[in-house]
């Protein structure tokens, strides 16, 4: 099966293919739907059958190469499109492919009767095979491919309801936010990639890292290379200070914020980072602006998702926040802490906006949270699966959440320092508030909705089947990560199984675990304590005495607004970066520059030219004599200075 | 007694250079026509000229087909004349200046 790992590039990209042209003359959704989904069924038992095959190699064989043709080969420049299966690239693959499968079968249900389905499965598969080719690229060309690739994707899924309006303007305008600033991050990227070429004269992972190790290369320009690639990575996955745009990103139809926007491709960014482990492991100043980085976005979007009353808005924030975290464990050094959290988060942040959509669904595009409550008797299903998605993300113990929120939080005291441990402890507080904030203002309390207009109602088991299982993934998820202290002697199964891809980069760093469990389960049992009382505190608030809540807000009027306009950065954006772009362009490159100068000087050029032949035309009379005259004049001026000369 | 060579190439020079001054000088443009026939006959007799003093038959050949290549021209040319005249009811050359910008 691995080298048949191809085939998982291929079966999304032909269910693109045939809903793509096949699907406007279709009009039958069942059939688009068994083609957008079952594409990536397949490929997700492809990467089961690559995954299994690989686990029954020796630990240090566990690197396929799978190459399918030359791609480019000119003036020294090699690349090929090769697909490099490995620990790493087979983990993001299962996540990708497996969350993706259930998210395609919960659209089926979700995007019932809109107009334009078949596009809705078309951009989703090709997302799919952009974030293939992302994942399983063995050089940085052809994972650019894959990066360029999902943006579109998203660019095209946040508008995919194009005629609709979004706050103040309309969707499309939110995809092309989204679009811009990952451009400003790939451009990053770009120069990271033409730096690492120019030093290391090659783009192919396994002889980039080899080398790294090898060559003797400055620190410095490690550091430059690591940070212009986690600039791509800001960008991608919305961290300071690229993240204005995955808020606007909710634009999109629910099941795209889950897929896109939750759990695959703003992963994309931590994928990198620590698909370049070494890079980042040689250059501990970048290393340093990760983890401060991720820790102050991780805090600041927390403090932002406390007041927000769309729904996904608030699990928008909540993203952002966690993204953090994972940034946090790549700067700590705990490389596959930080994929392990891409995973589990994948499992319940995927099921919380799943989880979202089926109640935004019942309630007839109804987003605001204050308009909810009391779903919990309606809904039975989406209100057990998203507590269950709310307990994991808080970090309750045995849920998922909690072993790779808890050893993100280790590794940053161990490796990183109190201080980073503290804000993470913060943090998940504030997430836990939050996430129990949405939960009892939607589900428990009084019932706030019109009950003439609206009659909330359980979705269709198309749409809830996927709920229980990545309700039970969420659950279960966390135990392939057990942390030593309670496994004993298996260690972190997870830890273990990635281990090789990260050896160099954790040899490099030296990192000296001296701590003593004591310590490991005091910090553990802290923040398992604040998250708790962080929720009952939120139940208090907003079940028990809901005009606290109020009263706090009109106390602390100024802090409410700026969080609830986000510390106001798009305005700040728009006044310090957007504006001068536009008026500067406005006024000095278009009025000044172009119309003046540039048009001025061609202008004028012509003007003169005009000018000059209008004087030198008039030598032309139109009499043929005079012509015939200048004829003979020059024939004797000829004859005479031949003449001259001979004599 | 043989007549030099001199004589018949002066007086070809002079049939040129009352050409010339005909074409530059004259308004009418059947005359200005008129003078670079002459001009034509004038370089016809030159050729003749040397031939006969070369003893070389070629240059008698050669006015022979400037001859007849000169009859044809003034057949075409005589025709313009004629439809410029039809047109503008003149032929005088200083009022035929349309060829310009």
């Amino acid at each position: 099966m691995i080298n048949l790992i191809y085939l998982t590039v291929l079966f999304p990209f032909l269910g693109f293919l045939f809903n793509g042209l096949v699907g406007p003359k279709l009009k039958n959704e069942k059939l688009i739907g068994i083609v957008g989904s079952g594409a990536i069924g397949l490929s997700f038992i492809v990467v089961v059958g690559a995954f299994f095959q690989t686990l029954a190699l020796p630990v240090d064989q566990r690197l396929t190469i799978v190459t399918l043709f030359q791609w480019i080969d000119v003036a020294g420049l090699n690349i090929s499109f090769a697909y490099q299966v490995d620990q790493l690239s087979l983990v993001m693959s299962l996540i990708v492919t497996g969350v993706g499968f259930l998210i395609h079968v919960y659209s089926i249900g979700y995007m019932h009767g809109d107009k334009s389905f078949w596009r809705f499965f078309a951009y989703l598969n090709l997302f799919i095979f952009a974030m293939m080719n992302l994942i399983l690229a063995d050089n940085f060309l052809l994972l650019f491919l894959g990066w360029e690739g999902v943006g579109l994707c998203s660019y095209l899924l946040i508008g995919f309801w194009y005629d609709r309006k979004f706050e103040k303007s309309t969707t499309s305008a939110a995809g092309l936010k989204a679009f811009v600033v990952n451009r400003i991050g790939d451009f990053g990227f770009l120069l990271g990639m033409f730096l690492i070429y120019s030093t290391f004269g090659t783009l192919i992972f396994t002889d980039v890292f080899a080398r790294a190790v090898s060559f003797s290369v400055p620190t410095h320009i490690f550091v430059l290379i690591a940070i212009f690639l986690f600039i791509g990575a800001t960008g991608k996955s919305a961290q300071i200070p690229l993240l204005v745009w995955l808020p606007d990103a909710m634009a999109g139809p629910t099941p795209v914020s889950a897929l896109i926007h939750a759990a695959t491709m703003v992963t994309a960014g931590v994928y990198m980072v620590a698909r370049c482990s070494i890079i980042y492991a040689s250059a501990p100043a970048a290393m340093m602006v990760v983890a401060v980085i991720g820790v102050f976005t991780a805090f600041f979007a927390a403090t932002i998702g406390l007041v927000q009353n769309d729904i996904k808005k608030v699990l928008a924030y909540s993203t952002v926040s966690q993204l953090g975290y994972m940034f946090l464990a790549l700067g700590a050094g705990a490389f596959s802490a930080g994929i392990f959290h891409v995973m589990t988060h994948a499992f319940f942040k995927a099921l919380l906006f799943l989880g979202a959509g089926s109640i935004i669904h019942s309630m007839h595009d109804q987003q605001d949270i204050r308009h909810y409550g009391g779903l919990k008797k309606y809904m039975p299903l989406t209100y057990g699966t998203f507590l269950v998605a709310a307990v994991a993300i808080s970090g309750i113990p045995p849920l998922s959440g909690f072993f790779s929120k808890d050893e993100i939080l280790w590794y940053s005291f161990t490796n990183l320092g109190t201080i980073f441990w503290l804000v993470g402890v913060i943090t998940a507080v504030m997430t836990a508030f939050y996430m129990f904030r949405l939960y009892f203002m939607t589900f428990e309390g009084k019932e706030k909705f019109d009950h003439n207009k609206v009659h909330p109602h359980e979705s269709p088991k198309l749409m809830t089947v996927p709920l229980i299982v990545l309700a039970v993934l969420s659950v279960i998820g966390g135990f392939i990560g057990i942390p030593e202290l309670f496994s004993g002697e298996h260690g972190n199964l997870f830890h273990t199984w990635l281990a090789p891809v990260f050896k160099t980069a954790e040899i490099k760093l030296m990192q000296v675990g001296s701590h003593s469990h004591f310590e490991e389960i005091l910090l553990m049992t802290i923040s398992i304590i604040a998250v708790v009382s962080a929720i009952l505190f939120a139940r208090n608030v907003y079940l028990k005495k809901t005009e606290i809540a109020d009263k706090t807000a009109s106390k602390f009027k100024k802090i409410y607004n700026l969080l609830l306009n986000k510390y106001f950065l798009d305005e700040v954006y728009d006044a310090t970066i957007i504006n001068p772009i536009v008026k500067g362009s406005d006024k000095i490159l278009w009025e000044t520059a172009d119309n003046k100068i540039i048009d001025g000087l061609i202008n004028g050029i012509a003007k003169l030219i005009d000018q000059i032949s209008g004087t030198i035309k008039k030598l032309q009379t139109g009499i043929a004599q005079s012509y015939a005259f200048v004829m003979v004049l020059g024939i004797l001026i000829a004859l005479f200075w031949i003449i001259l000369s001979y004599s | 007694m043989q007549i030099p060579i001199e004589y018949y190439l002066v007086l070809s020079a002079l049939m040129f250079s009352v050409g010339i001054v005909g074409v530059l000088t004259r308004r009418n443009a059947i005359i200005v026509f008129m003078c670079v026939e002459l001009m034509l006959n004038s370089a016809n007799l030159t050729l003749i000229t040397y031939s006969s003093y070369l003893g070389d038959v070629a240059g008698q050949l050669f006015v022979f087909f400037v001859m007849a290549v000169a009859a044809a021209e003034a057949a075409v040319g005589l025709a313009i004349i004629i439809a410029i005249f039809r047109n503008k009811l003149t032929v005088n050359i200083d009022e035929i200046n349309i060829l310009k910008w």
